[in-house]
C-alpha cells in the first residue's frame, strides 16, 4: 500500500513539474493548468485511500464545501481583483501550515529520539514560524490591495531594531522548544503569534508600487512553509511541491526587483518613496514649465493621423477598468491599417504580469502585447505613444537623474514617440512620489480625468 | 590618432569605409584620417573631396601603418605582413568562417574589431553595419528583378489594356527581406511574404505584404525568437507552399542565412522550371551557397527561361549610399570608443566588447555572454536568418555557437543571468560545501534522504519557472498557489492520525482552507487561461 502511494506521489510531483512548464508559453498553458490538476487530483486521492479519509464524513464534508466555496471564489472575482485573491490564498497556505503545525506538535511520535527528534523539532517549529509569517503578512497584503488598509508605508520608529528583537525572541523560544518539557506548546504557540506580527510589520511598512514584489515574495513563502511541513511530515511531495512553488516565488521577486533596479533587501525593509533627502541633482532640469492639457476630440485626431500606435498602461487602467473601451479602440485602428501594439513593464500594476491578464480578459491579441525590451527601441519610430494611468514606469528621470529615487530602474521610453498623451486622474506624483518630467516635456500632452471615461469620449469620436 | 582607409581591393567591391563626411566627423573627434590613393572613387568619391574635408591622400603603405585601419573586407595577403602590434583593425571579419584569418592577424599582434558582430542591442543600432547594409542588399534586389523583369512591376488600367500587377515572394522576414517587401510593394507589386516564425507577422504587413501560411499549426519560434527546428511534415507542407507559389509568382527574394553555414535550400530546380519564363528569382543567400538550387554565386543564368539572380555584390552596386552609411556606422563606434582622445578597446563596453575578436594579440572571441539578460533587439531587427533556418539542429547549434553576435532575441527574461564564477562564487561554493560536510556527520540518514529531495526539486523549479513567459506570470502565480495547496496532504494525514480530538479538530481546518486554495487556485487559473488568445 504505501509502495502505491509513493509511486503516485512520483506521478503527481511529475505532474505539477509539467504543470509549470506548460506555462512557458501561452499555447501550452492551458494543459499545464489541467496536469497541475490531475496532479492535485492523484496526491489527494492516494492519500485519501491510504489514510482511509472516505469514511470520514467530516474530512468529507470540509473538502466539498472547501471546493464550492473556492470555485464560487474563483468565478466571481473581477480580474482586476486578481492581486488580492491571490494574497489571500496566500494566507490559506500560511494557516494551514500553521494548524498542521500545532497539530503535528499535540500528538507527537514517540519513535523520534536523539538527533531526529531535535531535528524534527526544529522543521516543526521552523514550518510553523514561515506559515504564521505568511499568513498574516498575506491578510496585511490583500487588505492593502483591496483598500481597507492604506497602502502607504507605515514607518515606526526604530522599525529595524523592533524586528531583530522579534526574530532575536522567536530563535530563543526555539531553543526553548526544542529542549522539550511542559513548557514547549507555550513557546511554540508564543512564537506564532511573534511570527504573526512580524508578518503584519512586515508588510505594513512596504508602499503600494512594492506590492509585486510583496506578492511574489509570499507567494515563495507559502511554497517554503509547506516544503517545511513535507520534512515534518516525512512526506517527499510536500517537500517537493513546496520547493517548486518556493522557487518559482523567489524567481518572481528577483525579476520584479530587477526590473525596478532596487534589491530585495531594500524592498523587505520598506519605506520606499517616503525618502525625502533625495534632492535633485546640482544643474538637474528641475521639472520646468506646466503640463499641456488636451481634449478627447484631439488625441482621437492624432489617432486618425498615425500609423502607428504603442499604448503603454499602468494600474490606473486597471483601477478605472478601461481595457474594454480600450481594446473597441484599438480594434477600429487595426481596422484602419494601423499598427496597434502594447508595451508591457514587468512591473505594471500589483502582480507580475497583471496587465496582460486584463488585457487578455478584454481580448487583447496577445501578439500585440509586447514587453518592455521588445518594444522599447520602437518608440523612435512610433507616431502616437499613449500611457494610460502610468506613471514611474514611464519617467524619463531613471535614466538621466542619478539622484532620483528611481535611478537606473528600466522604463519604457514614450517620450521617443512623435507625440506622447498621458491618460491622468489628477496632478499628483507616482506610487514612488517622483516627479515626472515627462508630463512637461514639449511632446507630450495629457488627458486629465477617469481613464475609462477618457477612452470612451474617444472612442465616441472616433466612432462617429 | 591616424585612422587609414585603404582602397577595398577584392573583386567587384566598390565601396569604402570613409567619405568626406565622415573625414569631417572623424576630424572632430580629434581623429587625422588618411585615405589611400582613389579608394573612394568606384564610391564616387575622388581624392580631391576627401583632401577639401582635411583627410590626407597617402599610398597604400602609409595607410596601413596607421594606427586605426578602417576597411570594408579584412585585408589579405600582404597587408597582413604590414600589421603590427598596437595597431586597430575595423572591418569585416567573419571569425566564425575565417579562422585562418583570425590567426593572421593574432600573429600580427593587433587589435582586432568586427564590424559584423555588433551585439543585437538599441544602443548598438548605430554601429550595426550589417542592418544597414541588408537594408540596401532587399532594396537592390527589387530593383535588380524590375530590370530583369520584362514587364512593370505595378499594375494599370490603359486604353490599350489592362497591365496587371506583379507578384513578389519574399522568402526570410529579416531586415532584407522587409526591405525588399516595401520596395516591391513601392513599385506597385503584390507581395507576399513566407516566414517559419509567425511572430513576424505584424512586421510583414506593416510592410505592405502578405503573411503566407502553410495549413499546419506548428510554431518555429524557438527559444529566443531563433526559428527552431520544424517537424517533417511541417517541412513537407512548407516546400509544397513554395511550390505552388513558385506557378504564380513573378518574382522570388530569398534571404534564408544561417551565420556561418551553408544557406538552406529553399527553391529547388522543379520549382524554378516551374515557374513563367521569364520570372526572376533573386537570391540574397547567394555568397553562402544560395537558397535556390540553380544559384551560380556571382551571376545571373537562365534556367529554362527564368532568371536566377545570385549577385554577391549587391550592397557594393548602391556603393555610394553604403559607403555612407558603413562610415557612418564606423565613426560611431570610434567615438564609442572614446574618440581620438581617449581611445580605449574597453571590456566593459557592451557595445565593443562584443566586436573585439582580438586584443592586442590574444583571440577573445567568442565573447562571454552578458551579464544580465539585455538582449533587446526588436522584432523589427530580426537577423535574416530565413525560414528554415533552424532546420536541421546540428546547424542551428553551430550557427549559434559560430556567431554570438546572434544572441537570441530575449522574450523578456529569457533564462537564469549567467555568469562566470568569480572569486565570490568559489567562496559560496566553499561554504555550501562545508555546510553539507556539516549536515552529514551530524544528521540522521533519513533527515539526508528529504534533503536531497528538497535541493533536487529547488532546481527543476528554478529551471522551470525561469523559462515562464513573462505575459503569464499572474496564472503562474495563481497555479503555484493551488499547487502549494498541497499543504492539504499535512492537514489529512493530521485528521487520520488524529489521537487526540484537538489534533484531527486543527488537522481538519487545515484541510479545510488549504482545499479552497486548490480548487479557487486551479479553477481561476483555467479561467484566466481561457482569455488568452492570438
Amino acid at each position: 500500500m504505501t509502495s502505491i502511494v509513493a509511486a503516485s506521489y512520483i506521478g503527481a510531483a511529475v505532474m505539477f513539474i509539467l504543470s509549470l512548464k506548460g506555462l512557458a508559453h501561452q499555447e501550452t498553458a492551458r494543459r499545464g493548468n489541467l496536469f497541475g490538476t490531475i496532479g492535485m487530483a492523484i496526491a489527494l486521492g492516494a492519500t485519501a485511500v491510504a489514510a482511509g479519509l472516505f469514511d470520514s464524513a467530516a474530512f468529507l464534508t470540509a473538502v466539498a464545501v472547501a471546493a464550492v466555496i473556492g470555485a464560487i471564489v474563483a468565478a466571481r472575482v473581477a480580474m482586476t481583483a486578481m492581486p488580492q485573491l491571490v494574497a489571500i490564498l496566500h494566507s490559506f497556505v500560511g494557516l494551514a501550515a500553521v494548524l498542521v503545525g500545532i497539530s503535528n506538535h499535540l500528538q507527537p511520535s514517540n519513535l523520534l529520539v536523539g538527533a531526529e527528534k531535535t531535528i524534527h523539532d526544529v522543521e516543526t517549529f521552523a514550518g510553523v514560524f514561515i506559515g504564521s509569517l505568511t499568513f498574516t503578512g498575506s491578510v496585511i497584503a490583500w487588505g492593502k490591495l483591496q483598500g481597507v488598509i492604506r497602502s502607504r508605508p507605515l514607518l515606526i520608529p526604530a522599525r529595524h531594531a523592533v524586528n531583530a528583537a522579534m526574530i532575536v525572541a522567536a530563535v530563543w523560544l526555539g531553543i526553548v522548544y526544542v529542549q522539550g518539557g511542559p513548557d514547549s506548546l507555550t513557546a511554540l504557540l508564543a512564537m506564532t503569534a511573534i511570527s504573526g506580527v512580524i508578518g503584519v510589520h512586515m508588510v505594513m511598512a512596504i508602499g503600494g508600487a512594492d506590492m509585486p514584489v510583496v506578492v511574489s515574495m509570499l507567494n515563495s513563502y507559502s511554497g517554503w512553509a509547506a516544503s517545511a511541513a513535507g520534512f515534518m511530515l516525512a512526506n517527499d511531495l510536500l517537500i517537493i511541491t513546496g520547493a517548486l512553488v518556493g522557487s518559482s516565488g523567489a524567481i518572481l521577486s528577483y525579476i520584479m526587483c530587477r526590473a525596478m533596479n532596487r534589491s530585495f533587501i531594500s524592498v523587505i525593509l520598506g519605506g520606499f518613496g517616503t525618502d525625502e533627502g533625495a534632492a535633485p541633482a546640482p544643474g538637474a532640469a528641475v521639472a520646468a514649465g506646466t503640463p499641456v492639457p488636451t481634449t478627447a476630440e484631439e488625441v482621437a485626431r492624432l489617432l486618425g493621423d498615425a500609423a502607428t500606435v504603442v499604448i503603454v498602461p499602468g494600474y490606473g487602467m486597471a483601477v478605472a477598468q478601461a481595457q474594454h473601451p480600450l481594446r473597441e479602440i484599438v480594434d477600429a485602428l487595426r481596422k484602419a491599417g494601423k499598427r496597434v501594439r502594447f508595451g508591457i513593464h514587468p512591473v505594471a500594476g500589483r502582480l507580475p504580469g497583471h496587465m496582460n491578464v486584463l488585457l487578455a480578459e478584454a481580448n487583447v491579441p496577445y501578439d500585440i502585447v509586447l514587453e518592455m525590451d521588445e518594444i522599447n527601441e520602437d518608440f523612435p519610430s512610433t507616431d502616437v505613444a499613449l500611457v494610460i494611468g502610468a506613471n514611474d514606469i514611464v519617467n524619463p528621470s531613471a535614466l538621466e537623474d542619478p539622484s532620483s529615487p528611481i535611478a537606473g530602474m528600466p522604463v519604457l521610453h514614450v517620450w521617443e514617440a512623435d507625440a506622447c498623451i498621458v491618460f491622468k486622474r489628477g496632478q499628483g506624483a507616482g506610487y514612488a512620489g517622483v516627479e515626472n518630467p515627462l508630463f512637461t516635456m514639449p511632446k507630450t500632452k495629457m488627458l486629465y480625468g477617469d481613464a475609462r471615461k477618457s477612452v470612451e469620449a474617444i472612442k465616441d469620436v472616433l466612432g462617429t | 590618432m591616424r585612422v587609414g582607409v585603404p582602397k577595398e581591393e577584392a573583386p567587384g567591391e566598390r565601396r569604402v569605409a570613409a567619405t568626406p563626411d565622415s573625414v569631417t566627423r572623424l576630424a572632430a573627434l580629434g581623429f587625422a584620417v588618411t585615405i589611400e590613393h582613389d579608394a573612394g572613387l568606384a564610391a564616387g568619391f575622388d581624392d580631391a573631396a576627401y583632401a577639401a574635408t582635411g583627410a590626407a591622400i597617402g599610398d597604400r603603405s602609409t595607410v596601413f601603418g596607421s594606427d586605426i585601419i578602417a576597411a570594408i573586407r579584412a585585408p589579405q595577403g600582404d597587408d597582413i605582413g604590414h600589421l603590427h602590434a598596437s595597431q586597430t583593425l575595423i572591418s569585416y571579419l567573419h571569425p566564425a568562417d575565417n579562422p585562418d584569418l583570425v590567426e593572421q592577424l593574432r600573429a600580427r599582434g593587433i587589435n582586432a574589431i568586427a564590424m559584423d558582430q555588433v551585439p543585437r542591442t538599441t544602443r548598438a543600432q548605430k554601429v550595426d553595419a550589417l542592418s544597414s547594409t541588408s537594408n540596401l542588399a532587399g532594396y537592390r534586389a527589387v530593383i535588380e528583378a524590375a530590370i530583369l523583369l520584362e514587364r512593370p512591376l505595378g499594375g494599370q488600367s490603359t486604353a490599350a489594356g489592362r497591365i496587371p500587377p506583379c507578384k513578389v515572394l519574399v522568402v526570410g522576414a529579416g531586415v532584407a527581406g522587409l526591405s525588399a517587401m516595401g520596395t516591391a510593394k513601392a513599385l506597385g507589386a503584390i507581395v507576399r511574404a513566407f516566414d517559419s516564425r509567425p511572430s513576424v507577422r505584424d512586421q510583414i504587413v506593416s510592410m505592405g505584404g502578405e503573411f503566407l501560411e502553410v495549413d499546419l499549426q506548428e510554431d518555429g519560434t524557438g527559444t529566443g525568437g531563433y526559428a527552431r527546428e520544424m517537424s517533417q511534415a511541417f517541412i513537407d507542407a512548407e516546400m509544397a507552399l513554395l511550390a505552388a507559389q513558385a506557378k504564380d509568382v513573378d518574382v522570388i527574394i530569398t534571404t534564408a542565412l544561417i551565420p556561418g553555414k551553408k544557406a538552406p535550400t529553399l527553391i529547388t530546380r522543379a520549382m524554378v522550371e516551374s515557374m513563367r519564363r521569364g520570372s526572376v528569382v533573386v537570391d540574397l543567400a547567394a555568397e553562402k551557397g544560395g537558397n535556390c538550387e540553380c544559384t551560380v554565386p556571382g551571376s545571373a543564368v537562365d534556367v529554362d527561361g527564368v532568371t536566377v539572380v545570385g549577385f554577391t555584390d549587391l550592397p557594393s552596386r548602391l556603393a555610394h549610399q553604403a559607403s555612407t552609411l558603413y562610415a557612418g556606422n564606423v565613426v560611431n563606434l570610434l567615438e564609442e570608443m572614446g574618440g581620438a582622445a581617449s581611445f580605449a578597446i574597453d571590456d566593459e563596453n557592451d557595445v565593443v566588447r562584443p566586436m573585439t575578436v582580438i586584443k592586442a594579440g590574444v583571440v577573445t572571441w567568442p565573447p562571454p555572454p552578458p551579464p544580465s539578460v539585455a538582449a533587446s533587439a526588436s522584432q523589427g531587427r530580426t537577423p535574416p536568418a530565413g525560414t528554415s533556418a533552424g532546420r536541421r539542429p546540428a546547424s542551428a547549434a553551430a550557427a549559434k555557437a559560430a556567431a554570438p553576435r546572434q544572441k537570441p532575441r530575449a522574450k523578456g527574461h529569457s533564462g537564469p543571468p549567467v555568469s562566470s564564477p568569480g572569486a565570490k562564487s568559489w567562496w559560496l561554493l566553499g561554504a555550501v560545501g562545508l555546510a553539507l560536510f556539516g549536515v552529514g556527520t551530524a544528521a540522521p540518514p533519513s533527515f539526508l534522504t528529504h534533503l536531497t529531495v528538497f535541493v533536487l526539486a529547488c532546481f527543476i523549479g528554478y529551471q522551470v519557472i525561469w523559462s515562464v513567459t513573462p505575459a503569464l506570470h499572474t496564472p503562474l502565480m495563481s497555479v503555484t498557489n493551488a499547487i502549494s495547496g498541497i499543504i492539504i496532504l499535512g492537514g489529512m494525514l493530521q485528521v487520520s492520525r488524529g489521537t487526540t480530538s484537538a489534533a484531527e479538530l486543527l488537522g481538519l481546518v487545515a484541510v479545510f482552507v488549504a482545499m479552497i486554495n486548490v480548487s479557487g487556485g486551479f479553477l481561476v487559473t483555467q479561467r484566466m487561461l481561457k482569455m488568452f488568445r492570438r
